[in-house]
């Protein structure tokens, strides 16, 4: 055994561990200023400061008591070679237990963990699939040998290797809207599986390629058992907003309605129009729905939303009673607070959502590019 | 516009391109331009961040078909 200064990799899945168990981990983030500021890795029991790489040079000597004397320390950049270079440093002076997130801050936006939900009647399953540096949720409804996709990521792989695993085929991948924070992969894995891909129409009115009409009170079935994916139209952050209610129990709610928080309306530039479509929502067709449905959203925007094991969910008369976006009384009140102050606009949200209408067709390095950073399609995102 | 120095980190990831400017700048006089060209986007904030925390000066940066080039004066 060799016991030379060494530093080892980390996987974003490893990282994810962290954070899922609530175990303790320090993270020196060696990105410039503004990129920690805007995004970066949070958890309950992570601690973590920044400290860009090109201040440590010379080496990490003039910040060491800044760095808790025992326990790992992970250091972390956009990509890894930076944080590498740091690592190694760190090493050097004694350190054990050093670690470098491998592949960076883009591996930590690209992965996914699959969290089970629920088992559905007739040994179907429904999956949660967090996307943990991002913020975003997708889902899968496996029944019988087959499976539906509803608001897939770009990561494809991750899909299809899930349901193979599962033994399934998937025939359907659906999207609850036209996605502006990050890059559907629907379209795409339909293609690759000769699945069809769902899409509501009047979010698609500029789409340039085919898809299936996701339409109020369609009904998509999974598995010979019957699966059944009801769709509630459910304008408001989209005119097309389209939500599920799934084997009559949990409702995916989309970007409309998250744990703590509501969808913004105005990524597509319509702000005002769609206000009123958006309070109808939540204030009324959502209020005729059952209030023992589960909630399951497109988002999280806190790491704090992320329950046992990492699954975002929450009873729907729970939201009534604690989501600040359901207790708006005031019209007006309302109007301002879904349109005046909102958070930043995701990174990239015009590209994004010319890519999501087949518009332009950015190579798999830029589509990376584009989603570095936090979601921001709730109200309350910061 | 003038330079004393072109440093070429082209193809190179962060953080070589900092490393090797700041190895280059130490070798200048106060007040000699150097050029830095690098293909990494990603350097374009860092060098502007670099600079500013060193006390150097950005001249100017530009972008040419995937290559940017940076002008730091030494301070």
């Amino acid at each position: 055994m060799t016991t030379t200064a060494t530093y080892q990799p980390m996987t974003a899945k490893e990282v994810t561990r962290y954070v899922l168990d609530k175990q303790p981990l320090f993270i020196l983030d060696v990105r410039n200023e503004g990129d920690y500021n805007d995004w970066r890795i949070e958890g309950e029991t992570i601690e973590s400061i920044n400290v860009p790489y090109f201040e440590l040079l010379e080496g990490v000597e003039g910040i060491m008591d800044r760095i808790p004397a025992e326990g790992k320390v992970l250091v972390v950049c956009a990509k890894e070679g930076s944080s590498m270079f740091v690592a190694e440093q760190l090493a050097e002076t004694g350190r054990a237990e050093v670690f470098y997130l491998q592949g960076g801050m883009k591996a930590w936006s690209e992965y996914l963990e699959p969290v089970k939900v629920a088992d559905l009647k007739d040994g179907g399953e429904l999956y949660q699939f967090v996307r943990i540096g991002k913020g975003c949720l997708s889902y899968m409804v496996i029944s019988n040998g087959e499976a539906a996709t509803i608001d897939t990521l770009r990561m494809t792989d991750v899909f299809e290797q899930f349901a193979a695993e599962k033994g399934a085929t998937i025939k359907h991948t659906i999207d609850t809207h036209l996605h502006a924070d990050h890059i559907s992969g629907g379209r795409q894995l339909a293609e690759k599986l000769g699945a069809t891909y769902w899409l509501p129409p009047k979010d698609a009115g500029e789409v340039t390629f085919e898809y299936a009409a996701l339409n109020d009170a369609e009904e998509i079935t999974v598995g010979d058992t019957q699966i059944k994916i009801q769709a509630i139209y459910s304008p408001g952050h989209t005119i097309g907003s389209t939500s599920f209610v799934v084997d009559d129990r949990y409702l995916l709610s989309g970007d409309i309605l998250f744990v703590e928080s509501i969808g913004r309306p105005d990524l597509a530039g319509l702000a005002e129009d769609w206000v009123g479509d958006l309070r109808n929502t939540l204030y009324n067709r959502y209020k005729e729905l059952s209030e023992e449905l589960v909630v399951l959203p497109a988002h999280f925007g806190k790491i704090t939303e992320l329950g046992e094991g990492g699954k975002v969910s929450a009873r729907l008369g729970d939201l009534y009673q604690n989501n600040p976006g359901l207790n708006i009384h005031d019209e007006a009140e309302f109007r301002r607070a879904v349109t005046e102050n909102l958070p930043q606009h995701p990174n990239s949200y015009q590209q994004i959502r010319q890519t999501n209408m087949g518009k332009i067709a950015p190579t798999s390095d830029e589509q990376r590019e584009m989603e570095i950073g936090p979601n921001r399609c709730a109200i309350h995102d910061k | 516009m003038n330079k004393d120095l072109v440093v070429d980190t082209k193809g190179l990831a962060c953080p070589m391109p900092i490393v090797k400017a700041k190895k280059a700048l130490d070798g200048l006089q106060s007040g000699q331009v150097m050029e830095v060209l690098s293909t990494d986007k990603g350097s374009v904030n860092d060098f502007q961040a670099w600079v500013k925390q060193t006390n150097h000066e950005l001249v100017k940066h530009e972008e040419e078909q995937g290559v940017y080039k940076f002008y730091v004066r030494k301070a």
